[in-house]
């Protein structure tokens, strides 16, 4: 039985965290909104781009099409792009995305290809170094940014295009949290090289009209694809970054909750024990006073 | 006189959107302007200033990186970086410059080493 002074001090460190839990819930949801008005200004690029994309990869011939959009021919070497957040305190976000890339390089493993590695964000990189070290080729880090712009996606997409010149891979995958809503966020592989023209964009009809390209068709593909890689990159960093928040968020709102619970059962118990210590105290002083 | 319907998407924001009457574009073969009803043509655009004409009002615009897409709907400009002239100084200006530099050394084929001279002899102006 914890003395009351015990049951004191431990009432006091729980409502001392409960505190933290729930400024850093605060902190989350400010950061979410944030994040989300982020995301929604890039879609009317990414969408954009999509479009023309899938306009131009419609008309040009696979035999002349960019090693971007048709592959090496060969899908030996994969390079998996693994981002994750800086920070923890997120609940299960970092977690279910290195298991997602796990089981994918179990798989990948099993059917005897070479997998490379990437990590962008550290707490991916701490999941997967003990299992998988020999096979990360790099890092990048995101710390110390606030808000994720273009210029980081360009950063690490630039990075990809580099190996994929020099032959580094033949198809490059991109793991990361997307943003369903605040209560969900799906672990989501994108393969990004080869570039899949995407699905469900309409390709436009011009009523027999036709386009005028400026060189040429392939030129514009060739100069599109590494920016489209780059607008794919930056979605998920995007992505990545509102499903942190929201997953950071569910996670405090958890925690907040549950500290409260627990204040309340240790005031219970606090208070039942500093009844019985007057009850005791009582009876010891009728008992006296009866006996004299 | 017809007006033309403009975007100017860059990836961080929606820059400019809405009816003009003409649209200068620093395009990969040349400078080039567009009006309402132009025939539909799909070009890269290189670094520089792009041109907004309505009526007495004229915007200039610094934009690197992008593609011009003209439809029946109207002109769409993709950009990868997009500010007002007027903005381009001191740190911005810096960040540029060092950007143009930075693709003038990764460019490796003759097209990308031109567009690149050229992004960074745009900038030199300022």
């Amino acid at each position: 039985m914890p003395s009351l002074n015990d049951l004191q001090i431990r009432i006091k460190s729980v409502q001392s965290t409960r505190k933290i839990t729930k400024a850093k819930q605060m902190v989350a949801a400010a950061k979410l909104r944030k994040a989300e008005e982020a995301a929604n200004a890039a879609r009317p690029y990414a969408e954009r781009m999509e479009r023309v994309l899938a306009n131009l990869a419609a008309g040009v011939s696979s035999a002349s099409a960019p090693k971007l959009l048709a592959g090496t021919g060969s899908d030996q070497v994969h390079l998996l792009v693994i981002a994750t957040a800086e920070r923890g305190l997120c609940g299960g976000f970092n977690s279910s995305i290195v298991r997602k890339a796990r089981e994918e390089i179990i798989r990948l493993q099993g059917d005897g290809k070479q997998v490379k590695i990437l990590t962008v964000g550290k707490k991916g990189r701490e999941q997967l170094k003990r299992l998988y070290g020999e096979l990360m080729i790099d890092h990048i880090s995101l710390a110390g940014i606030k808000s994720v712009g273009f210029e980081n996606a360009q950063e690490i997409s630039d990075m990809i295009l580099g190996l994929f010149k020099e032959g580094g891979f033949d198809v490059c995958t991109l793991f990361f949290g997307k943003f369903k809503n605040v209560m969900t966020q799906i672990p989501t592989a994108q393969q990004v090289i080869p570039a899949k023209a995407p699905e469900g964009v309409e390709v436009r009809d011009l009523d027999g009209a036709i386009y005028t390209y400026e060189p040429d068709e392939e030129a514009i593909l060739e100069s599109l694809l590494p920016r489209f890689i780059g607008v794919q990159v930056f979605k998920a960093l995007l992505e990545n970054q509102a499903s942190e928040q929201a997953a950071s968020m569910a996670a405090m709102d958890n925690a907040t909750r549950n500290a409260g619970d627990m204040i309340d059962k240790l005031q219970l118990q606090f208070n039942r024990a500093r009844q019985a210590k007057i009850t005791t105290e009582l009876i010891e002083i009728i008992a006296g006073a009866e006996s004299v | 006189m017809a007006k033309l319907m403009f975007h100017l998407v860059s990836p961080a924001s929606e820059f400019f959107s809405g009816e003009v009457d003409q649209v200068n574009i620093p395009g990969a073969d040349g400078d080039f302007g567009v009006l309402a009803n132009h025939t539909p043509l799909m070009t890269s655009v290189d670094s520089g200033v792009l041109v907004v004409i309505n009526g007495s009002d004229e915007q200039r615009i610094y934009v690197s990186g992008g593609f011009a897409e003209i439809t029946a709907d109207g002109l769409t400009v993709l950009a990868e970086f997009a500010l007002p002239e007027a903005e381009l100084k001191g740190e911005a200006l810096a960040h540029a410059k060092e950007r143009a530099e930075t693709s003038l050394k990764l460019a490796d084929t003759p097209a990308a080493i031109i567009a690149a001279q050229r992004a960074v002899d745009a900038l030199a102006a300022y």
